[in-house]
């Protein structure tokens, strides 16, 4: 039971106040980069490669120029002259604006269009001739680590291979000999196909740039606006575009998950035509330019290993990773973790030595990857590990939740050290998993399956128990381009007792007009419904870094508390002042101090702000504002266990997920509504991978299924009725004892559902299926084992 | 080139010239200036654009405008009356049936639709009548509940508890 410090009027913590943003989308007032229109708007529309790997030799663009309403048309050459024909990006790597010489990828730009209407663009775009010299690409990056294999990169002087950069963490030689000694070494590769987030609103921008006061309002679809108009003046400084001239504003924005944290080239052209012709200029992206272009999320080779005892215990564990970073390693991961946070694959288990190292290859693919729902690269290690201890159980022939039983960091061993250097703040890892198995009836199905099992029938049971790592970061490791991944809350309130704040993340659906007003409600006592949150205008909110890996609540969410008890602590002297007593004669509940002993003798927080413009103590700055710069102690450990039921049909394999249990712990809960919301979402968005979607490139680089038509987005048929719960364990260093949740479930969920796959084809001799899991897959790996006859 | 067309948006009747190539979306979106209805794919899969034409859910990406002369359209701005929200619209308020909203004024107008030919509809039936729309946001667990609980606000029945369930 989720216990309120406040009232319902209120509406701080654990209330499920409805959505205070709702009122604008369901009557379609939401206002998003496509709904804007300025006077003289021009159109961008872009020129595609339709080969992964060729010379241009050359882009005739006259008969374009003659399409009516045509104004101009971008190729690198001309943003050359500007030096704007490559950017850097957020890695360290660089990447082509607009190519000079060579397309890298199918689908990459190789021209814009600028006209006076959409459709004009359009018609622009197909009159551009492009002489291509085709190349054979790379595509495989196995195969692009290969000696011979052809240097991609040839841009960079010097370079003699398509190797990006090693990584490693954990004690080498302690992980190698613990494997030599072993009794019982599991070993399986495991491979997360390319994905995308798939947003439903695509990327976009306008780019208004205004000659006269030579300054640029970029409105775009971005997670972290503060940090794109950083980007922008250091991309465009030198042409006079620098910082104090920019304006970023993010609208509203239709589904971000981590698609949106990039630099695109489209929004860097859309800006250099806008700034040459001095009007704006809008770009929006199709749907399969968004899938085909965009960044990708995921395309980990795993080799995972481990090892233990034959009674069960789990003693350590290994990875291998090849990461597919396309032909430019534009992933947004925090500068110092090129591989992310993958070192949080020891999961939740308790054993002193692992090592795990990645080593990333540039391929003729879209350049990447981003950080799909998942707080870089979180979710890759979160299938190894549970897949692989899946595994280990199967060896050892114990029950895997047994095993995980037996393997869990206990309660009391938190804070937590582990093998790959994180401190894991706290859990309850059995209490999370029993939650579950309770709930799901475990004992029961196991039964089940038992008796299903005899007449030939295929049911599985899968369990996940993860450990998240959210809330980046604590300044001392995190950062991106230099910048300390801080976040920040400013709240103002007004003389009336009503409050606006204003914050450096972006919300893109996560409903943070609520929850951030119901965190200073808690507070302060002001009504949430009193308090009015904008975020996304860098002219007005505070620098953050943005909404995405789970960092909102740890990080801004936490600056709000903050903020909002330097408030309170003003609130103290002033109510005192009032009351003609000394601070300390003072107990505070919410929405209101009094004095002890006498509470009758109160002050309001309503009466108390107004005092604050009206009547405040000689010597006290008027007003009544606050703003904090909050830098995390520590990252937070959101956990949770999920057990998944499927059911897969003998003769076509198709496959039923009948029930699907989770149990998410993210600590204290600011709306539980709002967090059964996210997981529901992030639920779906863990069955796509698992069970739906991956891109698929033939060997010349084409992608087979770039459109909504072959990339199979689920739609609420193949979404199972989720059944969600919670147990909670407050981190004990977070203001408001928060984790974060948002992306958990997308985290959690494929491993549980691959789990629960596996387990059903165990009687059939399958051990490990890579993700997304089709009756086809299944078909053909029965096939290959000689389960599946020829059909007569 | 252009025709001329009469379309009636939300009871308001607008005469307009437009290239026969000009989608219905575009029409409304751009020419009207009606910017709820949304755009979220290429391939007519993701049903952003729905609206209803003549009282039938349609994706407007896949009209074109010219094909609308003399229909009858409802977009999600005119879902709302002079009395209030319309119930479909207080079900998705009041079940955390959206996250960021783009998919939600087409999957409301579908939802309208579905309501329409099937006022107690069962979950299942909610989630075949929803397919053709994609949500990626929600999960679509408490779209089923909007919609469970706008047909029973349709139909004058008692209102299912909008509280979240836990296991």
């Amino acid at each position: 039971m989720i216990q309120c410090k406040t009232s319902k009027e209120i509406g701080g913590m654990g209330h499920s106040l409805k959505r205070k943003e709702d009122a604008r989308f369901i009557q379609g007032k939401g206002h998003y980069v496509d709904d804007i229109k300025l006077d003289g708007m021009l159109y961008m529309d872009i020129v595609r490669s339709p080969y992964a790997y060729a010379k241009i030799k050359k882009i005739n663009i006259e008969k374009a120029l003659k399409v009516p309403g045509v104004a101009a048309v971008v190729t690198g050459r001309d943003l050359e002259k500007y030096k704007l024909h490559w950017m850097p990006t957020l890695m360290g790597d660089t990447q082509m604006v607009l190519p000079t010489d060579t397309v890298m990828y199918q689908s990459q730009e190789v021209a814009a269009v600028i006209a006076t209407s959409r459709y004009a663009a359009a018609d622009g775009v197909d009159a551009v001739e492009v002489e291509y010299e085709v190349m054979k690409p790379v595509t495989d990056p196995f195969k692009a680590l290969e000696k011979d294999a052809p240097v991609l990169r040839t841009d960079k002087p010097g370079k003699k291979d398509n190797h990006i950069w090693h990584w490693e963490v954990g004690d080498k030689a302690k992980t190698e000999a613990l494997f030599k000694k072993a009794e019982v070494v599991v070993k399986e590769n495991i491979y997360l196909p390319r994905i995308h987030v798939a947003s439903i609103e695509t990327c976009g921008c306008v780019a208004d740039y205004d000659k006269v006061n030579n300054h640029l309002t970029m409105y775009m679809t971005t997670q972290a606006p503060h940090a794109i108009r950083t980007v922008i003046a250091l991309v465009a400084g030198h042409v006079g575009l620098t910082e104090e001239k920019i304006r970023v504003i993010s609208p509203d924005i239709g589904g971000g998950f981590g698609g949106k944290v990039p630099v695109y080239p489209g929004y860097v052209i859309a800006i250099a035509v806008s700034f040459l012709v001095g009007k704006p200029v809008k770009w929006i992206e199709d749907r399969s330019e968004n899938l085909q272009a965009d960044s990708f999320a995921r395309d980990y080779h795993i080799t995972a290993e481990l090892a233990g005892t034959k009674s069960g215990k789990i003693q350590g564990v290994r990875f291998k990773v090849v990461a597919d970073h396309g032909y430019s390693d534009s992933q947004a991961a925090p500068t110092k973790f090129p591989a992310g946070l993958f070192s949080i694959g020891t999961g939740s288990y308790d054993y002193d030595t692992a090592f795990m190292e990645a080593d990333a290859v540039y391929t003729n693919k879209p350049p990447g990857g981003v950080a799909y729902r998942c707080s870089f690269r979180v979710t890759e290690a979160v299938h190894a590990i549970e897949r692989i201890t899946d595994k280990f159980a199967m060896e050892v022939k114990m029950d895997p939740a047994q095993l995980r039983m037996n393997n869990f960091i206990k309660k009391e061993q938190f804070p937590w050290k582990s093998p790959t250097g994180w401190t894991y703040d706290s859990g309850d890892y059995h209490a999370a998993l029993k939650k579950a198995m309770d709930a799901v009836g475990y004992d029961a199905l196991r039964k089940e399956q038992a008796e299903r099992r005899k007449k030939g029938e295929l049911m599985g049971i899968g369990i996940s128990s993860f450990t998240e790592i959210v809330g980046a970061g604590p300044s001392k490791d995190f950062d991106i381009l230099g910048i300390k991944m801080f976040d920040s809350a400013e709240i103002r309130v007004h003389p009336t007792g009503k409050a606006i704040a204003r914050f450096g993340t972006k919300s893109q659906g996560q409903g943070h007009e609520t929850t951030y007003a119901q965190i200073i409600a808690e507070e302060l006592g002001i009504p949430a419904e009193n308090i009015a949150v904008e975020e996304g205008d860098t002219d007005t909110a505070p620098y953050g870094l943005g909404t995405y890996a789970s960092r909102s609540t740890p990080t801004a969410g936490a600056a709000a508390a903050v903020a909002a008890r330097k408030l309170r602590d003003k609130a103290r002297k002033i109510a005192a002042y009032l009351l003609e007593v000394s601070e300390a004669d003072l107990e505070w509940e919410p929405g209101k101090f009094f004095v002890k002993g006498a509470p009758q003798k109160s002050k309001t927080i309503q009466e108390i702000v107004f005092a604050a413009y009206t009547n405040h103590p000689q010597g006290m700055e008027a007003g009544f504002e606050a703003t904090h710069y909050y830098d995390p102690p520590n990252l937070t450990f959101p956990f949770g266990s999920y057990i998944c039921v499927v059911d897969i049909d003998k003769e076509t394999y198709e496959i039923k997920v009948r029930r699907f249990v989770a149990i998410d712990d993210c600590g204290n809960i600011i709306n539980p509504m709002i967090v059964q919301g996210q997981v529901h979402g992030g639920l779906t968005q863990g069955i796509a991978p698992a069970m739906y979607e991956e891109f698929i490139y033939d060997e010349d680089g084409n992608i087979l299924n770039g459109t909504f038509m072959d990339y199979l987005v689920p739609t609420a048929v193949e979404s199972p009725h989720w059944e969600t719960g919670h147990t909670i364990t407050p981190s004990p260093h977070h203001p408001i004892g928060a984790k974060g949740v948002g992306e958990s479930p997308t985290v959690g969920a494929p491993p549980a559902i691959a789990n629960a796959i596996v387990d059903a084809l165990t009687p059939l001799g399958i051990t490990h299926l890579d993700i997304p899991i089709t009756p086809y897959k299944i078909w053909k790996a029965l096939k290959e084992k000689g389960v599946v006859k020829p059909v007569a | 080139m252009e025709k001329e067309i009469t379309v009636t948006i939300n009871g308001t009747a607008h005469t307009v010239k437009v290239e026969p190539r000009l989608l219905l979306v575009h029409l409304i979106r751009e020419n009207l200036n009606m910017t709820g209805t949304h755009i979220g794919c290429d391939t007519s899969n993701c049903g952003a654009c729905t609206v209803l034409m003549d009282g039938k859910a349609v994706k407007s990406c896949t009209i074109l405008a010219v094909q609308a002369n003399g229909k009858s359209i409802t977009t999600v701005e005119g879902l709302a009356t002079a009395e209030g929200l319309h119930p479909i619209q207080e079900g998705f308020k009041e079940n955390h049936a959206l996250h960021c909203g783009f998919c939600t004024p087409g999957m409301m107008l579908r939802a309208v639709e579905l309501l329409k030919h099937n006022p107690n509809p069962t979950e299942e039936e909610i989630r075949w009548g929803i397919s053709g729309n994609l949500c990626r946001c929600t999960g679509y667990n408490n779209i089923v509940k909007a919609i469970q609980y706008a047909g029973a606000k349709m139909r004058g029945d008692k209102l299912p508890s909008t509280e979240p369930q836990f296991v």
